[in-house]
């Protein structure tokens, strides 16, 4: 059977109709396998549409001149190309197009992520040591007596609101108009650009000039700017005037160190946390990105202002996914129970009623979820006349974002549990009743069983799911409440929302970290749903 | 949960006894044998409707805030929220963005993954249990945690391709379709499986290519799970959040979930939740009509790839 699928087809040539004139002892039904019509013009079309899209994909990289990209595309579509014309690599015909999307999309980020683990990529810590030095230097640009003044336009060469923002400076002493963002100055064409008496630059070919409004809208990204000259750097004094500044610190390649031109204080280069660091500890704030081994990941373990709230979190982690899992299974299955009975009458009806919470836009009912507790005007406070700050305090968040796991999750289990109820044959039932068993005996001894295999793969699942439900937590209590001396860490927090304020919080971002915290809950997930897929006794149909 | 199987399992204790007079008798067993369980599923009921009637009234109130809003319209029934709405948000292209992104992305990963589901229940090949576990493993990598790179990625793309880039349906698109694979493949293999070999064997032998196999075979036998991952990808990608967060920033090219969660950001969230409520109930909208047009396969899609896992 396999064989005659995957095996060689191409050593004899395809014939278009099973001909008898051929010797039939190799009649394998692939060799003649006849060429649809259909077939080769959805061939012809799908390709045709693969060479269309890479000649298009092509023309930016060359223009950009990423001729490893280029190198990637053409490859991946000769590929393409290869495996659909040839009769061999069945399977991978098959494979190859989501494949194509998982790599690209899935496992390149996720690897890329995971190397992170190893390194102190973060706020702070971006770039090489060199993007670090310019970041130093540029920063501490100040103006200094005698520094040259020139007149300021900004503009940008895409939307006024939002495209990345340039300077237009003229140069008091010769007249000439030069470009400045971060990479540096540029020298433009005077027959380009458009001077008004006084040296503003009013237009020039490219660019859109940005006019009062539009500038002071952006004020705060205009006093950001700063770009790298020779001797210092550029800088904006208001809206329409900027000035040549000096830097105060500069790199000395002779310490290896940044040093400060007024106070004459250093800070060397420490390449093992890539930062620059005072003689008494102290750090600059712009670091360079280095591989520090495995301290991410025993900085978990051996930080005692992390390992704490982490086993807690750990266990609340657990307790969520089990709860949520073990709630929604427990309450689908008795309603799917009760309803399943030839004496019940009206049952569809329930079922739709039962199901809505399924149909409605999770997110949003979240959200709603996280307003009916509102102390001050929520409906369950309402409703019973209460006034219980929810998630205000652990045991009632906790608890509440359980109920609303339950209401979320239980209509998905009726469905599921209504399902396999049905698929269980009423012999087997009606046997055991006859037999004598009490109606419980015979749920315990055959219907809970049949459920139970038949669900504990979407059981596994759901734990899995649950495990890194991120929308549970973070649209709703959003992690909280927190302990007064420990802000990054809450009663409710999942691993995953914790690692989530650790990448992209407000106390900046520690990617390295937080990619080892990753790391750690994938183990944690991959090693429990392994344990668990081996006790299903289903594994050896599944691998069959 | 304690609160609404406690009943039941009373209201069944307390019809058990046999009543003594004729018709007592009669009620007692329809009480003992339906009625504890018609009063466990109204139960059930109130407990899956509550907040449901509480959005619908949130929606209907002419008041519009959240501190006037009560499980009932008391203050009279109005639309208002709902010209709000439409008069104040980009609403309706939040909702074609979703519709446009959750259709294509569900049809899509459903075609990716049943592509796939046929070549690992049906073929055999060297890699095939790496490639089952392997799906199995990136999957339970915490996607959204490699943002960071993902976020690298799109920035690249977007200076390359600005059409494929951020804030662009079609670069949200490509994005969803790396995790197309992954459990739907899953769960469509299990349902491959549960169809007998005799029937693309025979159909082998009378000179059917594997493409012919599986598209005039093998596809219409498996419809229901077809309709089932279906519905998931849809209802998955309607509901995702964080990565369409990151994604898309300009006001028009917005989801529905990111455009809905900013109603509610800051000040604004006591306010605007008569006009959140009306635009989750409109948002529920196309998936009830989805369930509906697929309910009658859903049922044994779910339990027989459930049962092959």
């Amino acid at each position: 059977m396999s064989t005659s699928l995957s095996g060689p087809g191409s050593t004899q040539a395809p014939g278009r109709e099973p001909v008898g004139s051929r010797p039939p002892r190799r009649r394998t039904a692939r060799d003649h396998a006849p060429i649809t019509v259909t077939g080769l013009a959805v061939k012809v079309v799908l390709l045709g549409l693969v060479a269309g899209i890479a000649i298009w994909a092509a023309f930016p990289l060359v223009e950009a001149e990423k001729w490893v990209g280029l190198a990637l595309l053409a490859a991946t579509t000769v590929g393409l190309f290869y495996l659909y014309l040839t009769r061999r690599h069945v399977p991978a015909k098959y494979l190859v197009p989501g494949t194509l999307f998982l790599i690209a999309f899935q496992v390149f980020p996720v690897l890329y992520t995971a190397s992170t683990a190893f390194t102190n990529f973060g706020d702070g810590h971006r770039g090489s040591k060199d993007d670090a030095i310019v970041a130093i230097q540029t920063a501490s640009v100040k103006q200094v007596p005698g520094s040259a003044e020139y007149a300021l336009s900004v503009a940008t060469e895409g939307d006024p609101a939002t495209g990345p923002l340039v300077f237009l400076v003229t140069d008091p002493a010769t007249g000439g108009v030069s470009v400045g963002d971060a990479d540096g100055l540029r020298r433009l064409d005077p027959g380009e650009v458009t001077v008004a008496p006084g040296g503003k630059v009013t237009a020039a070919d490219g660019y859109t000039v940005l006019t009062f409004g539009q500038s002071s809208a952006r004020s705060q990204e205009i006093t950001e700017l700063v770009v790298p000259t020779d001797g210092g750097a550029l800088r904006s004094a208001g809206l329409s005037r900027a000035y040549e500044g000096k830097a105060v610190r500069a790199y000395d390649a002779g310490c290896d160190c940044i040093r400060d031109a007024e106070t004459g204080r250093t800070w060397a280069a420490d390449e093992s946390t890539g930062s620059f660091v005072a003689a008494d500890g102290e750090r600059l704030a712009q670091g360079w990105k280095v591989g520090v081994g495995l301290r991410n990941f025993t900085r978990v373990l051996t930080d005692d202002h992390i390992s704490g709230p982490f086993l807690g979190t750990l266990i609340w982690n657990f307790a969520f996914a089990l709860g949520s899992t073990a709630g929604t299974f427990l309450l689908g299955t008795f309603v799917a129970l009760t309803l399943h009975s030839p004496r019940m009458r009206g049952t569809n009806l329930y079922r739709v009623l039962l199901i809505l919470p399924y149909a409605m836009p999770s997110f949003a009912m979240l959200l709603v979820w996280r307003d009916m507790f509102n102390t001050d005007f929520g409906l369950v406070n309402g409703l019973f006349g209460l006034s219980v700050n929810w998630f205000g305090q652990e045991w009632s968040a906790r608890a509440a974002v359980l109920l609303v796991q339950l209401w979320l999750g239980y209509p998905y289990m009726f469905l599921v549990a209504t399902g396999a109820l049905q698929a269980i044959p009423r012999e087997l039932t009606e046997a055991t009743s006859v037999d004598g068993a009490s109606p419980w005996q015979s749920f315990r001894s055959v219907t809970l069983p049949l459920l139970l295999v038949a669900l504990s793969p979407l059981l596994i699942s759901s734990f899995a799911y649950n495990f890194n439900n991120f929308n549970a937590i973070y649209l709703t209590t959003e992690g909280g409440p927190f302990p007064a001396d420990n802000p990054t860490n809450g009663a409710t927090d999942l691993l995953i929302t914790y690692t989530y304020r650790l990448a992209f919080g407000g106390q900046g971002a520690e990617f390295g970290f937080a990619a080892a915290i990753s790391i750690f809950i994938f183990a944690i997930v991959a090693v429990v749903s392994a344990v668990s897929f081996r006790r299903t006794r289903k594994q050896e149909e599944v691998y069959a | 949960m304690t609160r609404l199987t406690g009943p039941a399992v009373t209201g069944g204790a307390a019809g058990s006894p046999p009543g003594r007079r004729n018709a007592g008798r009669r009620t007692n067993r329809w009480l003992a044998q339906a009625g504890w369980r018609h009063l466990v599923a109204v139960l059930a009921v109130v407990f899956s409707l509550f907040p449901i009637v509480f959005v619908l009234s949130a929606a209907l109130n002419p008041l519009g805030t959240l501190s006037s809003t009560d499980l009932v319209p008391t203050d009279g029934v109005s639309f208002g929220n709902v010209r709000e709405l439409f008069a104040r948000t980009a609403f309706e292209r939040w909702f074609l963005n979703s519709l446009l992104i959750a259709g294509l992305a569900s049809l899509a990963s459903v075609a990716l993954s049943a592509l796939a589901a046929y070549a690992f229940s049906r073929m055999r090949f060297r890699g095939r249990r790496t490639g089952l576990l392997s799906l199995l493993l990136i999957q339970m990598f915490p996607q959204f945690l490699a943002i960071v790179a993902i976020f690298l990625i799109f920035t690249t793309i977007t200076d390359l391709w600005p059409g494929l880039g951020f804030n662009t349906p079609w670069g949200l698109f490509l994005l969803y379709m790396g995790g197309a694979l992954g459990v739907n493949t899953w769960l469509m293999k299990g349902f491959f499986d549960t169809l007998p070999r005799e029937l693309d064997e025979s159909a082998t032998m009378d000179g059917a290519t594997h493409a012919q196999v599986f598209f005039r075979i093998m596809l219409p036998l498996v419809a229901p799970i077809l309709a089932v991952t279906g519905l998931l990808a849809f209802i998955g990608t309607i509901n995702e959040f964080l990565m369409a967060n990151v994604f898309l920033t300009d006001t028009d090219s917005k989801t529905l979930a990111v455009g809905m969660y900013g109603m509610l950001q800051g000040n604004e969230r006591n306010n605007n939740f008569g006009m959140f409520a009306a635009a989750t109930l409109l948002t529920a909208i196309p998936t009830v009509l989805v369930f509906q047009v697929l309910q009658r396969y859903i049922v044994s899609g779910l339990t027989a790839g459930a049962v092959k896992g």
